[in-house]
């Protein structure tokens, strides 16, 4: 087979779908938890609770992931840190989750 | 008055007795610089998330009590002067977390 028809036969094989592939659009809304639950104080006590605010390694994860609100993101910061200062969170960590 | 709580963490080796005495020694010190205990609870012999003095464990201790804002430098220091006491926090509360905290003694209490 020639180059040419073998080129031919990769246009002509493009792949085609009945219905459009469904892409994660990102239409679902983020929001506040704490702002939507009425919670007022985070408890830095409660590590299983903090710990959704936190990737794999420990870190804090920022506002654009949680959709948490600014005034909570600063307690939430504050609480994580205090649960490491008692040992309750690792400062670092491998695989958290 | 202002409300506060303490959470510290006591060295593994220490026997209940001596645990029991250290948490004594810091909440007759605190009742006798003006201060009202409100709650104590010990949580027991717990892992610690990172090693803190080459240790793994420790026994955690949770005071809350109301106290004049001087006497906290004081009760820091003393936490500080224990070789017993590993780590310690004291946290001043807003008026959320009394709240908070009034609804989780109840909780404890029922749970107990």
């Amino acid at each position: 087979m020639s180059i040419e028809a073998e080129n031919s036969k990769a246009a002509q094989s493009e792949i085609r779908y009945l219905q459009p592939i469904q892409i994660e659009s990102g239409n679902k809304k983020k929001y506040c938890r704490f702002k939507k639950s009425g919670i007022k104080f985070i408890d830095y006590k409660d590590p299983d609770f903090l710990l959704k605010f936190l990737n794999e390694q420990g870190k804090i994860l920022p506002r654009r992931l949680t959709g948490t609100s600014l005034k909570y993101q600063r307690k939430v910061s504050q609480a994580v840190k205090r649960a490491r200062h008692i040992a309750l969170l690792p400062y670092v960590a491998d695989n958290l989750k | 008055m202002n409300q506060y709580e303490t959470v510290f963490i006591l060295n593994p080796v220490l026997s209940d007795d001596q645990i029991r005495e250290t948490v004594d020694k810091f909440t007759g010190y605190l009742e006798s610089h003006g201060a009202k205990i409100i709650n104590r609870e010990n949580w027991g012999l717990r892992k610690l998330a990172y090693p803190i003095q080459k240790k793994k464990s420790g026994f955690y201790n949770f005071i809350e009590f109301t106290a004049p804002g001087e006497a906290i430098d004081h009760y820091e220091v003393e936490l500080k002067r224990d070789e017993r006491i590993m780590r310690f926090l004291t946290v001043s509360m807003d008026k959320h977390a009394v709240e908070y905290a009034d609804k989780r003694r109840k909780k404890v209490k029922a749970n107990a």
